[in-house]
């Protein structure tokens, strides 16, 4: 067994357990890798609301609008970015959703509209808006949540789920 | 889409969670942590008095919460034999992070190793061996075995010599003292290997051997300097990503004022104000943006000097501080030697250093004013000096070291509180062992041995020199035919015949070939030479114990069961040393044989005891008990007294006035606070430094002859070379290639744009990477990611080092071609600025 074969068969592993969450499961990962795979744990997901947000028409290009999901106290910010970009939402595809606690210390970020950003001013780390949240840099261990927008035909933008563990919570609807 | 764990909730440990001291085992810094762990079906509730943290989880919990952990902080993993879940998340009471937790330090858990998650899978389980053309899974006495009766040969037949040695030499993942002094007992006591060297160099030196040499200690003061300084100076250094915790914990209290009020109490008779900071940096850094944000861009002077020219900057320094009268005559006169010598021999004037360094003479000017000018009243301005690997692997080392320790002496800033001049520190440190004076100085260049055939054997304990060397492609290629000699010779004979193995092995040896062993965790790039392959333990899977930056050593407990048969590296020493013994002793060589005795240890702590205890200055006041008692702050090296449990009394040497509480190690907060420094008549010693230009053979021809300068070190995300950061997919996913930043002007010239992959290259090598335009990068100036696995940027440094064999790996040209359009697997990623800007 060379080395590159132990890499491939641990990245295989690790996308299916953990990226694919429990769809997966054990018995797709079970003689895939040498040493096989033991029961996974359940990752159910919690069961999130569907929480209007904003209508289209409320939103203007590069304007951020504070909103609240999945309850009051998890804050966010809905903006429209004017070009379409990967998991954007609406008829141009731009419009995103995130929450605005830093996932490094839960300090409330700040949007830039000069370059589409959330940042934080904690630790210095920076988000992309057009990049799924993508960590520009910064100290969090997970990219930023974005919470799932879905439109419906009168352009209400509903969220609807919460693609990482928000800050300050283990579980992302409160119970 | 960047990468989502849909992690949306986690298990609540419970009010019985088990709770262990954990130090975090990547950088210098050490920051403190705990791990909870508890049975795999059972968890807590969210009522105060269900879950460990006593809180109310069913609310939102606020900002720098010590009630939450993020997903990364969280695993399931094995101990003692079952399933338990395992949190490792920041101590709020560890002095050094205050519950902070570095995008590095705070993946600890994640990347654990598990079996139920998956989670670095790539760990090594079981020893290997070369048989039927790959490395196939046998036991430890087979292994170990076969190494010891190659070693025994090829000592037999090229002394001691022919054995050539790779080893960690510093704390955390990078040793720990019970893992150095085991290897240290191999091979400087059982035996006197000289070929020797160090994961990161290719020798076994110091790399501040300049300041020792002055008698200062490079770790001389305290995280806590950080806070009281007037002034911070700091060289080829980048704390913010490098340091982490220590600049946001320490430093950044001191730029906005906030550590005020320490100040006024520990030094009452002397004007105070926010600190200032001055940085040495070719590179505009995140650390200069985030200094400027807190102490205002009036308070941060950034020298962007010509790469390599620090000492013709710090010699004029000293020329201005002294011209002007701001040095420490009495402190000089009472602790030092030498100083009018080399305040003469070093004279540079400020219209030459601003010619050599590209400097303004104001700003120089401003930097000597910042560091020396007494304060109102006359008070000394107590400046703290900090440098690392800009320096230390940058032009001229020795002498570079020694310029600015003269000018932190000669302004009477070590020993006292807001000062010190140390290095900042990559490893931990954790380094005890038997005396090295057999090995010489300048060592052995080891790297250039093994490249020019020398030696029969190679044992490596945790180094890739494939990735964390110089001269790295000449190195892999010649590493790779001698090891492939071996490997056939090995293929020609039934793998189960050991006699007939072995004298093949020799037979391809004595043709030039090398027999390669290796120690280590995870399979590395130079472990895919290796014909044996043994599995090793790390941090919490075994008991460790290390410094940090500020010597403060604390004891990481064991909180999870090693992968498969691996074994903590000083057990592996057991097994080799007493393989070693049989394979000698059945050769009838009972003399030698008998040097192999004394590893009777059956655990790690008795390698503790039987090291540090007996050895280090201190060890007598150290235990693993009292560590475990002491937490995540344990106490600052060297130890002088432990004040037993009551205060009644106590055994050692304790201070005058001692206020330490009950059952604690006594420690020592700032080495040289009574003016008395590590030479033997007490004093530091002033050193002449004349600036000699770039002093490493073809550095100049190299920068004549190419356009870029390709500086190098780290980034936030990755954790040295990335050896765990490959097999974690927030890291794989943010960089599947090294990034080199560009300016963008100069990526239009090349017609690149973002992300595109590129060849970087002279007449050393090539590497490759993305490119990231980075509008704050000067034109010609690139810097690239360093030692990571899909881009090696040693590969085009070049051999040359310095006068004892240290690498210059920042001085380095190279030009740049494209070679493909962005690949898929950069296309989601972001190039966006990563410099922070206020609101």
């Amino acid at each position: 067994m060379s080395h590159c074969d132990r890499l491939a068969d641990g990245g295989r592993r690790f996308f299916l357990m953990r990226g694919a969450v429990a769809a997966a499961g054990a018995a797709a990962v079970a003689g895939v890798a040498s040493a096989p795979a033991e029961a996974a744990p359940s990752l159910a997901r919690v069961t999130y609301p569907v929480t209007r947000l904003a209508n289209l028409r409320d939103l203007k290009v590069n304007e951020p609008v504070q909103v609240a999901y999945p309850d009051a106290d998890s804050p966010g910010v809905i903006v429209k970015l004017g070009t379409r970009v990967e998991g954007g939402a609406g008829p141009d595809g731009d419009v995103v959703a995130f929450s605005t606690l830093c996932p490094h210390k839960g300090f409330p970020l700040f949007y830039r509209t000069d370059d589409r950003s959330l940042n934080c001013p904690g630790h210095y780390s920076r988000f992309d808006c057009e990049k799924g949240g993508l960590q520009i840099w910064g100290q969090a261990t997970a990219n930023l949540a974005q919470f799932r927008l879905r439109v419906d035909r009168n352009g209400d933008i509903q969220a609807e789920g919460v693609d990482e563990l928000i800050y300050g919570r283990l579980s992302n609807v409160l119970s | 889409m960047a990468y989502k764990r849909n992690i949306d909730r986690l298990p609540i440990p419970p009010r019985d969670a088990r709770v262990q001291n954990v130090t975090c085992h990547f950088c210098i810094v050490g920051c403190g942590y705990k791990a909870y762990s508890w049975p795999v079906d059972r968890q807590g509730g969210n009522a105060a008095a269900q879950n460990a943290f006593n809180a109310n989880l069913a609310e939102q919990q606020p900002a720098e919460t010590a009630n939450w952990y993020s997903p990364a902080m969280y695993n399931i993993v094995r101990q003692n034999g079952k399933d338990v879940h395992l949190v490792i998340k920041p101590d709020v009471e560890c002095s050094v992070n205050a519950g902070l937790g570095s995008i590095r330090g705070a993946r600890m858990a994640e990347m654990s190793y598990s079996r139920t998650t998956g989670t670095q899978a790539q760990r090594l389980t079981d020893p290997l061996v070369w048989r039927y053309g790959g490395m196939s899974p046998t036991s430890w006495d087979d292994a170990v075995a076969l190494v010891a009766e190659v070693t025994r040969r090829v000592v037999e037949e090229q002394g001691e010599d022919g054995l050539i040695v790779s080893a960690f030499d510093h704390g955390g993942a990078g040793g720990g003292y019970e893992n150095t002094w085991a290897t240290g007992k191999l091979y400087f006591e059982s035996m006197k290997v000289k070929n020797i060297r160090i994961h990161n160099r290719p020798a076994y030196n110091s790399e501040v051997h300049g300041s020792r040499d002055m008698g200062v200690g490079e770790l001389n003061n305290c995280y806590e300097d950080a806070e009281l300084a007037d002034t911070i100076m700091v060289v080829g250094a980048n704390p913010l990503e490098t340091q982490t915790n220590y600049f946001l914990n320490h430093w950044v209290p001191n730029l906005r004022g906030t550590s005020l009020d320490k100040k006024r109490r520990e030094m009452p008779n002397e004007p105070h104000a926010a600190g200032r900071i001055i940085i040495v940096d070719p590179r505009r850094t995140v650390t200069v943006a985030a200094c400027e944000t807190e102490a205002g861009k009036e308070n941060v002077l950034h020298l962007a000097i010509n790469s390599g020219t620090d000492l013709a900057l710090f010699n004029a320094l000293l020329t201005e501080v002294a011209a002007r009268g701001w040095v420490d005559r009495p402190f000089i006169a009472a602790s030092t030697s030498g100083y009018d010598a080399a305040a003469a021999a070093n004279r540079t004037t400020i219209e030459e250093a601003a010619r050599i360094t590209g400097l303004s003479a104001d700003d120089i000017r401003k930097a000597a004013a910042w560091i020396a000018e007494p304060k109102q009243g006359g008070a000394r301005r107590r400046t703290m000096f900090a440098y690392e690997k800009g320096l230390i692997w940058g032009n001229d080392n020795y002498r570079t070291n020694q310029s600015l320790v003269n000018l932190a002496l000669a302004t009477g800033n070590v020993g006292r509180p807001g000062g010190g001049c140390v290095r900042l520190g990559g490893h931990q440190e954790g380094y005890s062992r038997p005396s090295d004076a057999h090995v010489g100085r300048p060592a052995a260049y080891v790297d250039q041995l093994l490249i020019g055939g020398r030696g029969g054997v190679h044992h490596i304990w945790a180094c890739d020199h494939f990735k964390t060397t110089l001269n790295a492609s000449e190195f892999k290629r010649a590493y790779k035919r001698r090891t492939d000699l071996v490997k056939a010779a090995m293929d020609g004979v039934p793998a189960g015949d050991r006699a007939a193995q072995v004298d093949a092995i020799m037979g391809a040896i004595r043709q030039g070939g090398l027999f390669s062993v290796d120690m280590d965790i995870v399979p590395t790039q130079i472990g895919t030479c290796a014909h044996v392959v043994l599995p090793a333990a790390t941090a919490g899977e075994m008991n460790l114990t290390s410094m940090n930056g500020e010597r403060r050593m604390r004891l990481t407990e064991r909180y999870m069961d090693p992968p498969g048969q691996s074994l903590p590296d000083c057990l592996i020493v057991v097994k080799l040393a007493q393989a070693l013994e049989r394979s000698w002793r059945a050769a009838g060589k009972g003399d030698i044989a008998d040097k192999f005795k004394g590893y009777d240890w059956i655990s790690e702590e008795d390698a503790f005891n039987d090291g540090y205890r007996k050895h280090e200055r201190g060890g007598e006041h150290v235990t693993y008990a009292r560590l475990r008692a002491m937490g995540t702050n344990g106490f600052q090296e060297p130890a002088t007294g432990y004040q037993e449990a009551g205060g009644q009394g106590g055994r050692g040497n304790l201070p005058a006035g001692s206020t330490a509480a009950p059952g604690v190690i006594v420690g020592t907060k700032r080495l040289y606070s009574d003016g008395r420094f590590g030479k033997p008549d007490g004093k530091a010693t002033f050193a002449s430094t004349q600036w000699r230009g770039f002093q490493a053979e073809g550095k100049q021809a190299e920068k004549d002859k190419f356009r870029f300068l390709v500086n190098n070190g780290r980034a936030n995300h990755i954790w040295q070379s990335a050896y765990l950061d490959q097999q974690n997919d927030f890291v794989r996913d943010r960089f599947p290639l090294p990034y080199i930043e560009m300016n963008p002007a100069d990526m239009a010239e090349l017609r690149l744009t973002q992300g595109d992959l590129v060849e970087v290259f002279n007449d050393n090598g090539a590497t490759q990477a993305m490119a990231w335009p980075t509008p704050s990068a000067r034109r010609g100036e690139t810097f690239m990611l360093f030692a990571y696995p899909t881009g090696v940027q040693g590969n085009v440094v070049s051999k040359g080092v310095n006068e004892f064999i240290i690498p210059n790996y920042k001085q380095t040209w190279g030009n740049i071609r494209k070679i493909a359009d962005a690949p898929e697997s950069v296309r989601h990623l972001t190039f966006k600025p990563q410099e922070y800007r206020q609101a």
